[in-house]
């Protein structure tokens, strides 16, 4: 394959993985909400700490994936990234029974409980996922000029996949399955993609 | 018909259209107050004699609690009767009740001339909900009333560590738009379930109709077994532990309760009728669970 071919199917996995991290993190924000509500309820407090904790994390993993850019970028660490994203989602099933209940006892406090819940459950996975996209930019941009262009339309997919990933798991995926089959389905699309991107980075050079 | 004679037809059924709706506007509402809350705006109305709560513009989806201005004490809703119905007629002599909800509070207001003696709790989400239901409900929570502000599954969690028991629990949390989820599920029924005295009874106000009539059926048959289902535009639902009172148990305690009754404007032979065990929705319909819980989209 062409050196031209080969770039330009690393640009598409890239685009590809920005726009499943913007699902991915959306739709565990929406069953985070449901995850805390046996425990927390379902207060303004509950909501107000999960998305307080979702968007701290994302800030903090853009400034870390920038950074992480700098040294030796590919599209194979792209991947690890989502693999890494994916694989810290896991321990949400665990801990949303017994220690949620314990933890729900000792901070009684509906707006602290919900927010430490929130931060335990959600924040590192979040935190992977926001290091995506200023990733991606990296990899994408080619020149000064471009560079711009190039981080929009990067916006655009995350953020567009973030919108889809919302409508989707609030007005259809917890209407056909479990919550937990759901979350589970998000890490198992995670790890296919990571592999792919894998695969790339080895095969295609 | 040429088009002058056609237009002037629309325009003339254009205006009658707009008389009509201004003229029911005029008889209509007048809004009384409106409080701001964490989660809604609670408002209160006033239209013919009927003072009613409501979180929506011109209770557009529904009235969370009436009061006749006249007679503050009537039942003006019917769900009050059918959950009163459900509370009295099932014990003899309930004293720890439960309340989870509170709307303009007619059912513990009933309950502290009905049965003197009982507590109750209340448990509300909402400090404003409290606040108008004390200022135009004449919602009183002084002792034994007491009121909680909690969510009401945290409430339920807690007190079930702490041991505590209910005669009576009734749950009262939903409006016509927006379900609290998490109340409508099967571990949250377990929860309640362990809250219960021996012979303790649930009564739920529930919904007649939608996709979610069937789920919430297999839900609630689920944890309870056989209940009452009692309906008229709202559903309520009434079991007990150890299995449901006979019919003739239920007629015996309403006689006692007739007199009393009758200043709420609550019929005891009509309260009565209520009371069907039949089995009228489709038993496969998937029960909901904290995994499987989308009660607001089965609602339509």
């Amino acid at each position: 394959m062409s050196a031209a071919g080969v770039a330009r199917i690393h640009q598409r996995l890239c685009y590809v993985m920005a726009l499943w991290s913007g699902f991915f993190v959306m739709g565990i924000e929406l069953l985070g909400g449901r995850l805390l509500a046996p425990n927390f309820g379902s207060s303004i407090y509950v909501w107000g700490a999960i998305i307080s904790v979702f968007m701290l994390a994302l800030s903090l993993g853009y400034l870390a994936g920038g950074r992480w850019s700098l040294q030796s970028p590919s599209l194979g660490r792209l991947s690890l990234l989502l693999l890494v994203a994916a694989l810290t989602a896991l321990p949400v099933l665990p801990l949303t029974g017994e220690p949620l209940e314990r933890l729900a006892i000792a901070l009684p406090d509906p707006r602290f409980g919900s927010l430490t819940a929130a931060a335990l459950l959600f924040f590192v996975p979040t935190f992977f996922s926001g290091m995506v996209s200023p990733y991606c930019v990296r990899l994408l941009v080619d020149g000064d000029g471009t560079s711009g262009r190039r981080a929009g339309q990067l916006f655009f997919v995350s953020t567009f996949g973030s919108a889809a990933g919302t409508i989707l798991t609030s007005f259809y995926l917890v209407l056909w399955f479990e919550v937990n089959s759901i979350l589970l389905s998000l890490v198992a699309i995670s790890m296919l993609l990571a592999a792919a991107g894998l695969l790339a980075q080895r095969t295609l050079r | 018909m040429n088009l002058r004679s056609l237009l002037r037809a629309l325009l003339l059924l254009l205006t009658a259209s707009l008389g009509t709706e201004l003229a029911m506007g005029q008889s209509l509402m007048t809004q009384v107050h409106s409080e701001r809350s964490l989660y809604r705006e609670v408002l209160v109305y006033e239209q013919d004699g009927l003072r009613c709560m409501c979180f929506t513009r011109q209770c557009r989806i529904g009235r969370q609690s009436c009061i006749e201005l006249r007679n503050p004490q009537r039942f003006a809703l019917n769900y009050t009767r059918m959950m009163l119905a459900g509370t009295l007629f099932t014990q003899d002599d309930p004293r720890r009740i439960l309340i989870i909800g509170l709307g303009g509070g007619s059912i513990p207001t009933a309950l502290r001339t009905l049965l003197p003696k009982a507590q109750v709790e209340v448990v509300e989400i909402d400090p404003a909900v409290t606040k108008v239901a004390k200022r135009f409900f004449s919602f009183n929570d002084d002792a034994p009333t007491h009121v909680t502000e909690a969510d009401g599954r945290v409430f339920v969690k807690r007190a079930v560590r702490e041991g505590r028991q209910y005669d009576v629990i009734l749950l009262d949390a939903f409006d016509h738009e927006y379900i609290p989820e998490h109340l409508l599920t099967q571990e949250f029924l377990q929860e309640v379930k362990s809250l219960l005295a021996p012979r303790g009874v649930i009564v739920a106000n529930t919904f007649s109709s939608s996709k979610l009539y069937d789920h919430e059926s297999t839900t609630y048959a689920s944890v309870f077994g056989t209940f009452y289902n009692l309906k008229r535009e709202n559903r309520v639902i009434v079991a007990r532990l150890g299995g449901l009172p006979p019919y003739a148990e239920i007629a015996q305690r309403a006689v006692q309760f007739e007199a009393a009754l009758k200043p709420f404007g609550a019929d005891v032979p009509s309260m009565l009728k209520m009371f069907a065990t039949e089995v009228d929705w489709d038993t496969k319909a998937r029960v909901l669970t904290d995994q499987y819980s989308p009660a607001n989209l089965l609602n339509h």
